[in-house]
């Protein structure tokens, strides 16, 4: 990602330039996070509480099951992106019919428009037996009602597929596109070298691909942890049986908006920032997006 | 050696084929659900059509709803994206436009500062922001909503790259040496070349504006304030067949179906209608080593 090569020119005018986004990200970025860790570790009166909050809300009943329950969640949907959409990328690229693949591409990326609580909905009516389109499918799984699909051991593969559902295609278009870098004279080389669709794809194009993989399971493992509108919506669909308090940041909430201690959500809040803040700076590090400079 | 190669194929016809109904089944049969009545929707076919009937019945009855809050829960998300992303655009280009072209004090602060912001997951900030626009009292503005949208570090981030990438070198200098001001140079040959960086952020930060939940049901305590994604959940609470407690204010599943078709539709044309270029951006972010 090595755009700029000139070096940049001194400007006195650049300020002008940047201020508008240099106040908006201090307002909504910085301005946030230092607040987040002022009131982590402080206590309602303001007063110096040190890790009171963290260990108020690591002594919770519901914080240990939350972060199994996101744990779970990540293995399902991570190990789901990796294998399908590499898959579906080097079976797309592979395709003859160029007019085909794209079309595909464009179907396979569409529910990304459904993201959000949109997604949500319409899954929380295909996993209900009595209107699914795929209901033969879930009675044949022994699932008669709703209520036996949400079952809590179910709900970390639905999630994943849920996200797996709206995300996967915009990183099928990613491979995709990555896998085209690679010159066609490498490929027909290696098919004249007797190498078939396997050794190709082993030894050529996953290794190409591999920082691309990297990028998508970082990004995906940040923004996995924050899991919420789907639990959420659960919960508000099944009455409060399934999802409620199911994730972090629904803890976090509920101890702001329910318990009324803003303190113990601003320490989970912390914790999660943290999470964000470490993988960025792998990513960061790793990837050397701004190597240029 | 035909029956050794048509073998894979058909294998290979048949996992994009089992991925495309993956993907499709549930955007057709949310579809057709619009157009159903609740009965329909249980005994008949899951995909078929219903009736146009059926469905100018629960258009009625969706709208009816709150007497038009789907509407106005419509209008909201159309003014806070929209408003949201002009600001971000005019924040946007002129930061990226810098960062590429200029050197100032603290230019790789704000390039690091981007990048960690732009790689951090958006609700992972939202209880803080909502700490922090109670402090201010502004709880409840619809501000508070569009000037955290307004903030895209990704963006700049796109801006960035492509200046980096677009502008000629050259060009500036010579027109710095022809005593053009910087603004001047932005004016004249940066922005007239800021075409498909100002369609590749709209997309993104329009889309994610647009289907953002977390941020808007947390900030946002009037339900004739909040966006259509945080209004489909009020709707979704007074579901019977999901919430056997909904009383008076049922509101049937086709109708449900029908609100989370009219919540998608401005989401869906601009994937429809960007579909070419963002293709190609997204292979010039993929491409670019």
């Amino acid at each position: 990602m090595t755009a700029v090569e000139a070096r940049p020119r001194r400007s006195r005018a650049a300020p002008a330039f940047v201020a508008g986004y240099v106040i908006l990200l201090v307002a909504f970025g910085v301005v946030p996070t230092v607040y987040a860790i002022y009131f982590a570790f402080t206590d309602s009166g303001g007063a110096f509480a040190g890790l009171a909050n963290f260990a108020v809300g690591a002594a919770d009943f519901r914080f240990l099951p939350a972060i199994g329950h996101v744990a779970g969640y990540l293995l399902c949907w991570l190990a789901a992106l990796v294998v399908f959409v590499v898959a579906l990328a080097l079976l797309l690229h592979r395709l003859g019919a160029r007019g085909v693949s794209r079309t595909l591409r464009f179907l396979y990326y569409l529910p990304g428009a459904l993201a959000g609580a949109a997604s949500v909905l319409v899954w929380l009516f295909l996993l209900d037996p009595a209107v699914s389109p795929i209901g033969f499918l879930l009675r044949a799984l022994g699932y008669q009602t709703f209520g036996q699909v949400i079952a809590p051991g179910n709900l970390p593969v639905l999630f994943a597929a849920i996200a797996f559902w709206t995300g996967a295609g915009g990183w099928i278009v990613v491979m995709y596109g990555a896998l085209n870098t690679i010159s066609p004279e490498v490929l027909e080389a290696a098919r004249i070298d007797g190498a078939g669709a396997w050794q190709t794809a082993r030894r050529i194009q996953i290794p190409l691909l591999r920082k691309w993989i990297v990028y998508m399971v970082i990004l995906s493992f940040a923004g996995g942890t924050q899991l919420f509108v789907e639990p959420q919506l659960l919960s508000q669909a099944s009455v409060g049986v399934a999802g409620r308090d199911y994730s972090p940041n629904q803890l976090s909430y509920d101890f702001a908006f329910q318990n009324d201690n803003v303190n113990t959500a601003a320490a989970i809040s912390v914790e999660l920032l943290v999470v964000g803040l470490v993988v960025a700076a792998v990513f960061v590090v790793r990837s050397g997006f701004f190597d240029a400079d | 050696m035909r029956t050794e190669r048509a073998v894979p194929t058909l294998l290979r016809a048949t996992v994009l084929g089992l991925f495309a109904v993956f993907f499709m089944l549930p955007v057709i049969w949310l579809v057709l659900a619009a157009t159903k009545t609740d009965d329909q929707l249980v005994h008949d076919n899951p995909l078929s059509f219903g009736s146009w009937s059926a469905l100018r019945a629960n258009w009625d009855a969706l709208t009816g709803y709150q007497s038009g809050a789907i509407l106005v829960w419509l209008r909201n998300s159309a003014v806070y994206s929209f408003v949201a992303l002009a600001i971000t655009l005019c924040v946007v280009v002129p930061a990226g436009y810098a960062l590429a072209v200029t050197e100032f004090r603290g230019r790789r602060t704000l390039l690091v500062a981007t990048l960690v912001v732009m790689l951090m997951p958006n609700a992972t900030l939202v209880v803080p922001l909502f700490l922090e626009v109670n402090a201010v009292h502004l709880i409840g503005s619809m501000w508070s909503i569009i000037l955290p949208y307004a903030c895209y570090p990704f963006g700049v981030y796109l801006a960035y790259i492509y200046f980096g990438a677009a502008l000629p070198r050259e060009l500036l200098d010579a027109a710095k040496l022809d005593g053009c001001s910087e603004f001047a140079a932005f004016r004249h040959i940066a922005l007239p070349l800021a075409a498909p960086v100002v369609a590749l952020v709209g997309f993104f930060s329009f889309v994610a504006n647009w289907t953002n939940y977390y941020l808007p049901y947390v900030l946002l305590p009037g339900s004739d304030q909040v966006p259509v994604q945080v209004g489909l959940g009020t709707l979704l609470d007074n579901v019977p067949q999901f919430n056997p407690t909904a009383g008076a204010l049922a509101v049937q599943r086709p109708e449900v179906a029908l609100a989370t078709l009219l919540a998608i539709t401005p989401v869906l044309l601009v994937f429809l209608f960007s579909q070419r270029f963002l293709v190609a951006g997204l292979l010039a972010g993929a491409t670019k080593d």
